[in-house]
């Protein structure tokens, strides 16, 4: 046994030389892959930057991530619908309202798709949205701050999944909702859906200067699954296309009874005709009950405000408006290429995708050339608005993105590959495996007119075998193929967090200058903000306590408190006087019911501490802010609640 | 067992130290000594003067960063002081008093000891300056390593600090 320990410590030691001392005398030995040309397109040298940012939806985690490609390295989680107490975020005062719904305080939801804003169909990185599917809900993120600065809820949707897509101009961001519900709801029995239920498409305009999300309308359509979407853009620019499952309406058994009809449909949209028909009075006002969340940087603020009313729009009051455009075998993915003409509905029953022409749709509509219609909406010929069919040989097509060379990507679930193919002359080009069970993929601007068409990240499903195991949880693996070739190469291989459903990508040039690197203190309309420590201070108002306080390396203003009583609710606003580039202060206390927050150079945030007992409480700064980080800390004294004890407070006295 | 692990420990230490890059000799035993860090400087570097870093004068040395020459009118411009007098309050107090040390030096009297370049310079990059000026890099130990913040001022708002300060 001894021996044994002796030659371990022996080996460790030895391993740990040659890793801390390593260098030339090495090289000769080193790891063959890393010599090899895929090692050398993903390697971002220490201190080199990513050329690309790409925004990973976290599906359950219910946020956004952001990563660099190529070298898969993880920048950030955004927090947007789920409390994250790494920031604060839904637990501080300021931004409990961002998570506020007609259903209450709901502090998760299922994110799915970003979408990055645009101008003439290219990427412009003002905002990026995403959706969330289970309480429905779009958010909108600032890519200068990358926080979350607006939610607004989508009522008379029920699981908002063909959403957050935009039009190339950012007009509108749409909420296609995926369950079709009684619209108003109301109690009724579940088997009688068919006929009954319906789907609400909803489209929310876009404020140009601050990007304000309003709801402008809400088709309310047949009661099918609307399950994604994407703009026209180019000559189809006015439409908005959906992918639809489950036209039979059933309502039960769905993995069996919603596979009955050969043919669903691609929904085409003409909404800029249903625009003008609600700009000249169109559409019947509803009540509705949702929030609307708004984060304010200038005051640090969230408010939420309940809106009341809903304008609905009957597609069949708005002729030439609304076609369905009939797509084998339950599509899911509805992908428009960047020119604008193609419209690809990838049926996931199916091993073949199939391609729609914008031109033949038009004129097929022109020459009312329907095949019957449902609820009243015309279905145009399937042979007429054709253009061609990706025979691939893979099975279970998902979704598909786009280089600017003329070539589609799409992913196959079932046969967990990516699929490069030509548009016009439909033909398979290469394929490429994945691991595992592949759901979207991105291109950097791969829906858009403008695609940067370099590398394309696969997002799967299972991960398997793929990393070190960690027990039956393991995170999604993604794979990042070089496509800048004919043929695609796998580069890397890079786990990621939550389980993403879609992600947009941008080139690093157009959001890095802006990133936003303080908040001036001197722009701070916080109405509990410090601007200098003179103002430091605790109020007492009845039970409540106010303390007014301010950070700065390595102290806290003020850091002793007495006066404070059992019982009382404690608001701790802290300001922080940091001006410098990454130099956050955190804010703890014993017991906090919350969490810490995390307070950016000149922001002010607010954490409620409710003290149950008599003593003497410290607090301290969470996040290494200098050397003297560890003396960053305070006390506060708790009296019983009888105690006569006056407020006092002070620092370095 | 007990004795391998210290062993063990020993040695990596010691492979960790011969890898750092630096060569510095291993010291034997163990210190509670605080003014061990200053006392290294000064074994490196040929002592220039017994006097704390902050009642050091050092009219001569103008510090490093974008300010190279200023010239002080002989008259106090009192609109710059009132803005200056105001920046102070809302950047400085964190850890400045004017009459009295409290996490940096007092302020009072500051131009007696320091260039107003050295002032401005100090305001508008503190990193740079406690990294290359040597009565930065004595201040920021006498001042128990509490690194001054960067506050992100203009020039033109340091000047007006500076203008302030004049009135001290």
């Amino acid at each position: 046994m001894k021996k044994y320990h002796y030659y371990m410590m022996a080996l460790i030691g030895v391993a740990m030389i040659i890793s801390s001392c390593g260098n030339g005398s090495n090289k000769s030995s080193s790891n063959g892959a890393l010599g090899s040309s895929a090692a050398e397109k993903v390697y971002v040298a220490p201190g080199q930057q990513d050329e690309f940012y790409a925004f990973l939806s976290g599906g359950y985690s219910g946020n956004l991530t952001v990563y660099g490609l190529p070298s898969g390295r993880m920048f950030k989680e955004i927090p947007v619908f789920s409390q994250f107490p790494t920031s604060g975020y839904g637990y501080s005062e300021e931004t409990k309202p961002m998570l506020n719904t007609s259903f209450g305080f709901v502090p998760w939801d299922d994110a799915h798709h970003p979408d990055i804003s645009q101008t003439n169909g290219e990427l412009d990185g003002r905002w990026i949205f995403i959706n969330g599917n289970n309480t429905p809900r779009v958010a909108r993120i600032n890519l200068s701050t990358f926080e979350t600065e607006e939610i607004i809820e989508v009522p008379n949707s029920a699981g908002n999944h063909s959403s957050s897509f935009i039009t190339e101009n950012t007009e509108y961001v749409v909420a296609g909702t995926r369950f079709s519900v009684p619209v108003p709801q109301k109690d009724m029995p579940i088997n009688e859906y068919k006929g009954n239920f319906k789907g609400a498409l909803t489209f929310i305009s876009v404020e140009q200067e601050h990007g304000n999300m309003d709801i402008k309308f809400q088709l309310l359509m047949p009661g099918f699954n609307y399950d994604l979407s994407h703009p026209g853009r180019g000559d189809s620019h006015g439409w908005f296309f959906f992918t639809t499952y489950n036209t039979e309406e059933a309502n039960s058994l769905m993995e069996v009874n919603s596979s009955q009809n050969d043919k669903d449909f691609i929904a085409a949209v003409n909404w800029k005709k249903i625009e003008e028909y609600v700009n000249n009075g169109g559409g019947t006002k509803m009540p509705a009950d949702y929030a609307h969340n708004v984060y304010d940087e200038g005051t640090h603020m969230g408010t939420s405000t309940m809106k009341k009313e809903v304008l609905t729009v009957d597609p069949l009051k708005v002729p030439g408006a609304v076609f369905f455009l009939p797509t084998p075998k339950s599509p899911h993915g509805c992908d428009v290429d960047p020119t604008g003409q193609y419209i690809i509905g990838n049926g996931k029953l199916s091993a073949d995708l199939t391609v729609h022409s914008f031109d033949k749709m038009i004129v097929a509509i022109e020459d009312e050339k329907f095949d019957g219609e449902a609820y009243g909406i015309p279905i145009l010929k399937f042979e007429d608005v054709l253009a061609g069919t990706v025979k691939s040989g893979g099975l279970g097509p998902l979704h598909t993105e786009f280089d600017e060379k003329g070539n589609a990507y799409t992913t196959f679930f079932i046969s967990s590959e990516v699929v490069k193919w030509k548009l016009g002359t439909w033909e398979v080009i290469d394929r490429k495996p994945t691991f595992y069970s592949v759901g979207h993929l991105m291109i950097p601007g791969g829906n858009s007119r403008k695609p940067f068409g370099k590398y394309v990240v696969a997002m799967n499903k299972i991960t398997k075998d793929r990393y070190l195991p960690t027990g039956p949880e393991m995170e999604h693996s993604a794979q990042i193929y070089d496509i800048s070739g004919e043929k695609m190469e796998l580069i890397y291989d890079f786990p990621t967090h939550g389980e993403p459903h879609y992600a947009a990508g941008c080139p690093a040039e157009l959001l890095a200058p802006k990133s936003k690197k303080i908040y001036r203190l001197d722009d701070n309309k916080h109405p509990y903000a410090v601007s200098n420590p003179s103002e430091a201070r605790v109020e007492r108002n009845g039970k409540e306590v106010h303390i007014y306080m301010s950070t700065i390396r390595s102290h806290f203003t003020p850091d002793n408190i007495e006066g404070v009583k059992v019982g009382d609710k404690v608001y701790f606003h802290i300001t922080n006087h940091e001006q410098d580039f990454d130099v956050p202060h955190g804010f703890s206390i014993i017991g906090q019911n919350t969490s810490e927050l995390l307070v950016m150079p000149g922001q002010t945030k607010t954490s409620i501490w409710e003290p149950k007992k008599v003593g003497v409480w410290p607090f301290y700064c969470t996040d290494f802010c200098s050397a003297l980080h560890q003396e960053m800390q305070g006390y506060v004294r708790v009296s019983p609640a009888n105690s006569d004890i006056e407020l006092s407070w002070s620092l370095g006295e | 067992m007990k004795v391998n692990i210290a062993i063990y420990s020993v040695l990596c230490a010691f492979f960790l130290f011969a890898c750092g890059g630096k060569e510095e000799k291993k010291k034997d035993g163990f210190s509670v000594d605080r003014t061990k860090s200053t006392e290294k400087v000064e074994e490196t570097t040929p002592k220039t003067s017994e006097v704390p870093a902050s009642q050091r004068i050092t009219l001569d040395n103008k510090g490093v960063g974008q300010i190279k020459e200023i010239t002080l009118d002989p008259e106090i411009d009192d609109a710059m002081v009132t803005k200056g007098a105001e920046l102070f309050k809302t950047n400085c107090t964190a850890c400045h008093k004017t009459d009295k040390r409290f996490i940096g030096p007092k302020m009072e009297g500051i131009l007696d000891r320091r260039s107003p370049e050295w002032v401005m310079n100090m305001i508008l990059d503190p990193k740079l300056m406690t990294e290359e000026d040597r009565c930065a890099k004595d201040l920021l130990v006498e001042f128990n390593g509490a690194a001054m913040s960067n506050q992100n001022l203009t020039v033109e708002q340091t000047r007006s600090l500076l203008e302030f300060f004049r009135t001290l």
